[in-house]
């Protein structure tokens, strides 16, 4: 099992209804949930497919390779096509999670 | 939770009950009791269930669907061509029981309250929810073409939802004689699996080049172009030579009538007669039977959502998924409503948490098989604008025009590992 895994449910309100600020930490979660989870149709969080395998894929090497796909540096069938439709700032919010969760 | 364990929460979390404020108080029962009810174990509805467990695993989710195991409409096509069997294309639930802790219940939702917040099963249970997903996929506007049934499914079959359909059209392809004409009545915008019909048309090319080939394929069909049409057509050409023939509904595609005694499809007028040996109507679509019934179609024919959430405009509380919903210029696939089941799941545990919602980002990835060994594709990635899902600017598309064939390879390899990735997303 991966580990940490997303919560955003009753944690979350509890910050936020007692008062403390947390609001901008949840909202990130939930960005980072959306966004990572979209990733895990094709690769497999329990690697089933054969597309590459991102639990525990290394940060910087992450965000390195959504830039050559994105500006076709790296030679791609699809993922050239998929990494353009992300921001900068997506592709380290990728890497950020893809980084610390582990099979 | 019971009542012991939630006062243990509490004092765990170290806040006394006495210093709760209302609205915590109130925000975190919700959270902690929320029953979330699931309508559908397709693409979307699994996905939904089993992702809301994934984020809040202290929800109760309900599964309902009818079905003990489900067949995937992606891959159908490959059972028709011969290379992959019914069992390589069916997903069962007990993963979704056993490692998610999602309550599968096998049975057909029959009734939906949106005021009281119930759903109704065949079976006669009654069960309440906080927040319904619902995820029902299509139902078929047979009565659109004259002469043809629902009843006529068994001799004519649409197999455009995969299972027994599969099975009979794969009977029938093995069944025709070599110089036998095979007709695909393909569907008007929008449908379920924009690219399927002709994916269909290129498997069935493949089986018949080997076992009987001498034999034509004729799509007719309702539209003017259709996904990856430039793709497709090379793909034909390159492999197929002239066994495939597509006819616009401007050059006699658009099916008026069907004689399903004869198996002879009729347009403009009686003018074009189309005698087939294989007839695959595939009839045009709407949203699934129960969304339809419980007032979410509105007055058309699909689920009107917010494009940030996929909450119903119509119903509060209950949010729509898949193909049954409008989803800007999200295609009908599997895919999409994989990714949506996830935005769903978001939305569905914000809300209930008494948090903002998040914006819906999504993505899309469609293989179609031209060959076993030829694939093609078109991705898509979306985002959230003025109250539409729109395609983000510069970002997907189709596979390059005029690629090597080790491309084309490649992307048939990524096509088997697409299903096998997805699939265990969705019910593993």
């Amino acid at each position: 099992m991966m580990k940490p895994v997303f919560r955003i449910a009753a944690g979350g309100a509890m910050v936020l209804a007692c008062g403390l600020v947390g609001s901008q930490a949840m909202a990130d979660a939930g960005r980072e949930a959306m966004i990572t989870s979209s990733c895990f149709s094709c690769h497999s969080i329990d690697a089933t497919g054969n597309m590459p395998n991102l639990v525990g894929y290394p940060r910087d090497l992450m965000i390195s390779q959504m830039q050559m796909f994105s500006n076709g540096s790296r030679p791609s069938t699809i993922m050239d096509r998929i990494a353009r439709g992300y921001s900068e700032a997506d592709y380290v919010v990728m890497a950020d999670y893809f980084a610390t969760i582990e099979q | 939770m019971t009542d012991l364990t939630r006062r243990s929460f509490l004092k765990a979390a170290g806040i006394g009950g006495m210093t709760l404020a209302a609205g915590w108080t109130a925000a975190a029962r919700s959270s902690e009791k929320a029953h979330v009810v699931v309508v559908g174990g397709g693409s979307g509805g699994a996905t939904a269930a089993k992702y809301v467990k994934r984020f809040a695993p202290e929800m109760q989710v309900t599964l309902i669907e009818p079905k003990a195991t489900y067949h995937t409409c992606y891959g159908s096509n490959w059972v028709l061509g011969g290379h992959a069997t019914m069992d390589d294309i069916e997903q069962t639930y007990g993963a979704l029981k056993e490692r998610h802790g999602v309550n599968v219940v096998q049975d057909t939702v029959t009734e939906v309250d949106p005021e009281r917040r119930t759903v109704t099963t065949a079976g006669g249970a009654t069960m309440n929810y906080d927040r319904l997903i619902m995820s029902p996929g299509i139902d078929f506007r047979y009565g659109a073409v004259p002469g043809i049934t629902e009843a006529d499914a068994e001799r004519v079959p649409h197999a455009w939802k995969a299972g027994e359909q599969t099975v009979l059209l794969r009977r029938q392809l093995e069944a025709m004689p070599d110089g036998g004409v095979f007709v695909i009545v393909a569907p008007g915008n929008p449908f379920r699996c924009p690219p399927g019909p002709y994916e269909r048309a290129s498997m069935a090319a493949h089986y018949f080049k080997q076992a009987k080939p001498r034999s034509k394929i004729l799509i007719l069909d309702n539209k003017e172009n259709f996904s990856k049409q430039g793709l497709f057509m090379a793909g034909w050409d390159e492999h197929y030579g002239d066994m495939i023939e597509w006819l616009p509904s401007s050059e006699g595609g658009q099916v008026e009538e069907i004689d399903v005694a004869t198996l002879t499809a009729y347009s403009d007028g009686g003018f074009g007669e189309f005698k087939a040996d294989v007839l695959n109507y595939i009839p045009p679509q709407q949203a699934g039977v129960i969304a339809q019934r419980s007032g979410l179609t509105g007055d058309g024919l699909w689920c009107p959502v917010d494009g940030k959430t996929f909450e119903s405009t119509i119903h509060a509380g209950i949010y729509v998924i898949g193909d049954s919903c409008v989803a800007g210029a999200m295609p009908k696939s599997g895919h999409s409503a994989n990714n949506q089941g996830k935005v769903a799941a978001v939305a569905v545990i914000r809300d209930l948490a008494g948090l903002e919602p998040e914006t819906a980002s999504t993505a899309n990835t469609c293989y179609s098989l031209i060959t076993p060994d030829h694939a093609i594709s078109v991705a898509g990635v979306y985002a959230y604008q003025d109250g539409d899902i729109v395609s983000v600017e510069g970002a997907g598309g189709v596979s390059p025009a005029h690629a090597p064939a080790p491309i084309r390879r490649m992307e048939a390899i990524y096509t088997k590992g697409w299903y096998t990735g997805i699939v265990g997303d969705i019910w593993g």
